[in-house]
Order: structure tokens, then C-alpha cells, then sequence
């Protein structure tokens, strides 16, 4: 509780018991009234000073005007009857201010609940100074500075290792505890816990430019961006209240005047204090603050499994996906080579591998990496001579005194050594020894382990319309999307195609429903842009891949697409279901006020009851649903 | 020139017209606020005095929330 709500606590207790000792306590006439009217002022001053500020600034008919009305009236009818009952005024005072306590509370607990997920950035570091430790503001360390991360804290500063060796937890920007080791000359991200023994990093970038600094902001931006929902709701409001206001004049003037014309009665009282229960009723706060706070929360839920969500509005989109479109390669696949198998003619898979791998060894080809992984032991290096590197076709060098070349059919073709015909489904390195051909390694890109698992949930979630989009050649792509279980595979795609490809998939969606695209960020993005959401995975470390997505998934895993389709479409069932109640309770209390029914005190059980329990209901979207 | 300022303000609705009449003063560009981070930022117009124009928002924002406050900068 904050200093206000303090004040306003202490001022609800004391109007209490003074309220309570008066009732025990019989006093008469004007002592009566002036200890009333004292318990009374205690408990609503402030309101009786907004709604005399509120009538100056043009503002009549707000909250504070009518529970000031109400109450003051309430005071008339007691002194004019003289019953001596002031209770009615200073209970519904007592009741409003409690109920908005309530309120704030309510409100500001969730607020902070979903503020302290995002605690994953300490404000200090160390700096060795001296010889000791001492510390430091991180925002004012200078790039290059060396800090002392110790055991079990938290990395403020995105920079190298300059000393030592530790594993480090980075679920807090992925979601995944999965350390990672790392040691002098490693880089090492803001944000991770430092679970090993304590490390000297080297600054390389300024404290609001790391990382989590990055990710802090994007989060709490995100909630900035608004929805449909909300803009509706802020429309709503706009031309609700003054509709409300005139219903509820209607309702304090038209009966009365009806029953005086017609039936000789003048109830003004009635029908003014039913007109004034209306208004406390419709008070549209439980929807204009319930609403924010379910998209805040589901943002915030997300970013603690690694999702970010840039915007309430991409929340939206991503819970009416119709289809979803991947990039291929390091987004369904890892991206990486391995070799798959080995063919030999003529000779024995051993020599096969020494010799691709020996001329080989000092390419940085991805494919010349996944040979030289694939064959353990390690050949005398000294003995290759003369290496060759074509492009685009591969390597010819001398090893062992023995002429070889390694690369593709393009390669054979050019040095005139024939190749046997195999299907050109996998990538194949042919191997020649001395001239003649001595067999063909087969690479391949291995899919990703949850990749199936991923396709299989999303057609489970509904989402039946999958596409793979990739430059790869059409025979691989299409044995991939198999085994996968993707529908659509557009392959052989220049980058420039890729988004002609997408809007293909985009104009076969239904109009009701979104195009999802994954990709790795870097290279997507145009794709990315062009989609109605676009989703950037692995991008722990890219900031570009963060620039350009709508959603990004801080590490590679498939199977947090799912996720953030199944958070977002919690949070949008949240958002529908504190609508649908919150409006139904309010259209039913008002239908009772104006026939009576409600009296002030349910009335403000409609405003407040029911915004704190919509309140209570949006802080469900913090925890991610477990699949 | 854009700033961004920690705001207090209680009421969601109240929030969303005071900013809209914050965008009324004059100097302002744009203002958005967000309710849920209690946070104002104000895109200034060129060679409008910041204080001066920060002043003028608490003053319209008071008179549609008397409760309204603005702290000094966030960022």
C-alpha cells in the first residue's frame, strides 16, 4: 500500500468507530447532527472537494458529483424528516470509499506482480577498484570497463569474458534453464545467472543498449501498443458515460414528472436517489482497466518463457492464426550439417573420410565443418598439399602424395570424372582419389527434435494450414515437409520470392484469420514485416531479428510458437469472458436500480465487486498455459 | 524531442482523457500514456520549452483528474 491508500485507510477506520460509537452512544438534536456531520466530513472531504472541482472544470456528472449528491442528500432527508438517521449518508460514503481502496489496491498488486517478473536486471555491478570490490551504478559504466560477476548473480552488462570459466542460466531471457558454458573470450548476455564460479567480463555495450535492458523495454513498451480490444473499450467508454448520464437524468425526471401529471404524487426523492444509484452502477472502470491488465499480463507471462511480444495488438492477430508459414533452414531445421552417410566405390568408407576430411580441413563451409566432425580421428596434417578451392564446386588438394578433389557433381563434371546417378535428394559430396571416383558422402540438415512434435500440436490447436518456405532445392525440401507433416512447400525460393510466396498463402487464408511466419529474423526480414504476425526465433544475441519480428523467441525451440499461440489465445478468452460478465452484472444492477430494486450499496458492489473480480480474473493470463 | 515522465493516476478512463487533453496543449505533438506502466511520453514540437509545456499538461490533466501527478523523468 502506498502513502495515499495509507491515509485513506486510516480514514475509513476512524470514521468507523466514531460512526459506531455514535450509534451506541445516544445523542440528540444538534450534537447529534454536528458529530455526524464531522464522521461524515473525516470519510468524504476529498470527494465533496473533486465534485466541487469537477463542476468548476466543466465536469458535472462524474462519480464524485453524485456520491456527493447522494450523501448531502441523504444528510437533507434526515434533517427534514427529522429522524435524526444520519447513517445512510455517512454508510454509502463509507462504503464508496472503501470500495475504491479496494480498487487501487486490487489494481496496483497486479500491477506489481507482473512488474517484479520482469526483475531480471540488477542496478549495480562490481568493479574491481584498488585491489577490492566495490559497487557500481550499472548505467554509468563506461564500454570496455571489466565487472565481477559472482556465483548466483546476475549479469547487468552484456560483454566478453575476460577471466575465468562459469556455466551460465539464461532462462531468464529464454525461458529454458539450460546453462551454457562459457570461458575467456566467450561472449556473455545481461541477464544470465552466473552458476558457476565468478567471472571478469569486459564490457562491450552500455547498460540501456544490453540485452535485458533491450528486452525490459520492449515489454513494458508492449503494453503501449494497443489492441482492437482496447481501442474498442476506450470508445466505448467515450460515448457510454454521457449516454448514462442522460438515461439516468431521464430516469430522475421523467417518472417522477409522469406520476405528478397523471397521479398527483411527487416521489423526487425516489427517483433522484435511483437515478443517482445508476450512475455509481455503470461506471465502465471494471472494463477500461480489466482489459489493459489481461493483455499486460499475458505479455508479461510470455516474456517469462522467453516469448516477447512487441504489442497488445499482435496478441490478437497470433490468437486468429489460420496459417502458419516457416522458413526452413535454422528455423524447422538446426541448421547445421551432419553427415548422414557414406557410399564408397572402389574402396573402404575409412579411406573415404580421410581423405575428404584431410583436404578439407581448412574450409569453413558448413558442409567441410560437418566431414570434418563426422571423422574422429585425426590425420597428419602436414601431409596435404596444394589445396584448391573452387567455388560453388568444392576442393581439390594433394594429400599424401595422392591428388584428390572433394565437392559436387559440378566438380566430377569439371575435372571429367564420372559420377554414379543418384537422386539429387540429399546434398552429396563426391570424393575422387587419384583420378578415379571413390564414393560420395551424403549431408543433410537435420530437423529440429520438436519440430514433428510442433506440427502435430499446432494441427491439434486447429491451425491445419502449414507451409514451408525455402530456397532449398525441391526434392529435399519436399522429404523434409513429410516428415514433418507440412502441407504446402514452396521451395527453390530466391529471397525476393519468398514474399510473393507468402502473400500467396496469405490471400488463401480466411479473412477472418491470420498468417503466422517463422523465421530466424536475420535474413527474413521482409517476410516477417509482410505476414500479419512475424515471429523471429533464436534470437538470443540478434538484435536485428528483434528489430524486424512482431513476436520474438529468445531461443530456437519449435515448440514455442506453440506456446505463444496458446498464451495469446488464453489471454483473448480472458479479455471476452471479463466483457460478457462485466457487462452482463451492470446491465442487470441497473435494470434493478431503476426499478428500485438495487439500493446504493449494490450499486457500489457493481462498480467495485465487479472490478476487482475481472481485476482478479486478468492475472490468470500471467501463467502460461502448460502443454 | 520525445521524453518519457513516471506519472500517478488512478482511473483507467481518467487516464485516456487526460490523454486526450493532454494532446490539446499546446508544444505537444503527441502524448501517449500507458496506464498499466504509470508512464507519460510527450513528443514535444520543435522549440517548445519543455517545462513550460510539461506545466500546461498537469494543469489540463488536473482538471479532468485532480489526482493526476507527473514525477520527474523516467528515462
Amino acid at each position: 500500500m502506498n502513502r495515499k491508500q495509507k491515509k485513506i485507510l486510516t480514514r475509513i477506520i476512524i470514521s468507523l468507530c466514531l460512526t459506531i460509537v455514535l450509534n451506541i452512544v445516544k445523542t440528540y438534536g444538534v450534537l447529534r447532527f454536528a458529530l455526524f456531520l464531522l464522521t461524515y466530513l473525516v470519510i468524504g472531504y476529498d470527494i465533496l472537494r473533486k465534485a466541487l472541482r469537477g463542476i468548476i472544470n466543466g465536469r458535472v456528472f462524474d462519480e464524485n458529483f453524485l456520491m456527493a449528491i447522494a450523501t448531502v442528500g441523504a444528510f437533507g432527508l434526515a434533517v427534514y424528516s427529522g429522524s435524526g438517521d444520519y447513517n445512510e449518508a455517512v454508510a454509502v460514503m463509507l462504503f464508496y470509499q472503501t470500495g475504491e481502496l479496494f480498487q487501487s489496491c486490487a489494481v496496483g498488486k497486479s500491477r506489481k506482480n507482473i512488474a517484479s517478473l520482469m526483475d531480471i536486471r540488477p542496478d549495480s555491478v562490481h568493479i574491481e577498484k584498488d585491489g577490492s570490490l566495490v559497487c557500481a551504478e550499472a548505467s554509468t559504466i563506461e564500454i570496455g570497463t571489466v565487472i565481477t560477476v559472482k556465483p548466483g548473480e546476475k549479469i547487468a552488462i552484456d560483454g566478453v569474458v575476460e577471466e575465468g570459466e562459469s556455466s551460465l542460466d539464461t532462462k531468464a531471457l529464454t525461458g529454458e534453464a539450460m546453462p551454457v558454458w562459457v570461458k575467456a573470450g566467450d561472449e556473455a548476455l545481461s541477464g544470465c545467472i552466473n552458476i558457476g564460479s565468478a567471472l571478469k567480463i569486459r564490457t562491450t555495450k552500455r547498460f540501456e543498449d544490453s540485452t535485458v535492458s533491450k528486452i525490459l523495454e520492449l515489454v513494458e513498451n508492449a503494453s503501449g501498443r494497443k489492441s482492437r480490444a482496447e481501442k474498442f473499450i476506450s470508445k466505448f467508454s467515450m460515448v457510454y458515460t454521457p449516454t448514462v448520464c442522460i438515461l439516468a437524468l431521464c430516469l430522475a425526471v421523467f417518472p417522477p414528472l409522469f406520476m405528478w401529471v397523471f397521479m398527483g404524487v411527487a416521489p423526487w426523492s425516489v427517483w433522484l436517489y435511483r437515478a443517482l444509484t445508476f450512475l455509481v452502477i455503470s461506471c465502465p472502470c471494471a472494463l477500461v482497466i480489466s482489459i489493459p491488465l489481461s493483455f499486460f499480463a499475458s505479455i508479461g507471462g510470455a516474456s517469462r518463457e522467453g516469448i516477447l511480444i512487441k504489442g497488445s495488438n499482435y496478441i490478437e492477430s497470433l490468437s486468429r492464426v489460420g496459417s502458419v508459414a516457416f522458413d526452413k533452414t535454422g528455423t524447422l531445421t538446426k541448421g547445421e550439417f551432419a553427415v548422414k552417410d557414406t557410399v564408397p566405390y572402389n574402396t573402404d568408407k575409412d579411406r573415404l573420410m580421410y581423405f575428404a576430411s584431410m583436404a578439407e580441413f581448412s574450409s569453413t563451409h558448413p558442409i567441410a565443418v560437418s566431414i570434418l566432425k563426422a571423422y574422429s580421428k585425426k590425420g597428419d596434417i602436414s601431409n596435404v598439399k596444394i589445396i584448391e578451392e573452387h567455388g560453388g564446386m568444392g576442393v581439390t588438394a594433394v594429400v599424401d602424395e595422392t591428388p584428390c578433389a572433394v565437392g559436387n557433381a559440378k566438380l566430377m563434371e569439371k575435372l571429367g570424372i564420372e559420377i554414379p546417378d543418384i537422386s539429387p535428394s540429399l546434398a552429396a559430396v563426391h570424393v575422387a582419389i587419384g583420378g578415379e571416383y571413390a564414393g560420395y558422402i551424403l549431408i543433410a540438415d537435420e530437423i529440429k527434435e520438436n519440430a514433428i512434435s510442433m506440427v502435430s500440436a499446432l494441427s491439434k490447436l486447429g491451425i491445419k494450414k502449414t507451409a514451408m518456405l525455402t530456397g532449398d532445392n525441391r526434392k529435399t525440401a519436399e522429404e523434409i515437409a513429410k516428415k514433418l507433416g507440412i502441407d504446402t512447400v514452396i521451395s527453390e525460393l530466391l529471397p525476393s520470392g519468398k514474399v510473393e510466396a507468402l502473400e500467396k498463402i496469405m490471400k488463401s487464408t480466411p479473412k477472418n484469420k491470420t498468417t503466422v511466419y517463422a523465421g530466424d529474423g536475420i535474413n527474413d526480414a521482409p517476410v516477417l514485416a509482410r505476414s500479419d504476425v512475424g515471429i523471429a526465433m533464436g534470437a538470443l544475441g540478434s538484435d536485428s531479428a528483434i528489430e524486424a519480428a512482431d513476436i520474438v523467441i529468445m531461443d530456437d525451440d519449435p515448440k514455442k510458437i506453440v506456446k505463444a499461440i496458446c498464451i495469446a489465445r488464453k489471454c483473448m478468452n480472458i479479455v471476452r469472458q471479463n466483457i460478457v460478465f462485466s457487462l452482463f452484472i451492470k446491465f442487470s444492477c441497473l435494470a434493478l436500480a431503476s426499478v428500485g430494486i438495487a439500493d446504493m450499496r449494490l450499486g457500489i458492489f457493481a462498480d467495485v465487486g465487479v472490478m476487482v473480480i475481472a481485476v482478479l480474473n486478468s492475472m490468470r493470463a500471467l501463467k502460461a498455459t502448460r502443454d | 524531442m520525445e521524453k518519457t515522465y513516471k506519472i500517478e493516476v488512478d482511473c483507467a478512463s481518467c487516464a485516456n482523457l487526460c490523454e486526450q487533453a493532454a494532446k490539446k496543449v499546446d508544444g505537444v505533438c503527441d502524448v501517449r500514456i500507458n496506464f498499466m506502466m504509470q508512464k507519460m511520453t510527450v513528443v514535444f514540437e520543435d522549440g517548445a520549452n519543455e517545462d513550460k509545456v510539461v506545466k500546461a499538461i498537469l494543469k489540463a490533466c488536473t482538471k479532468v483528474e485532480s489526482d493526476f501527478e507527473i514525477y520527474a523523468e523516467a528515462l
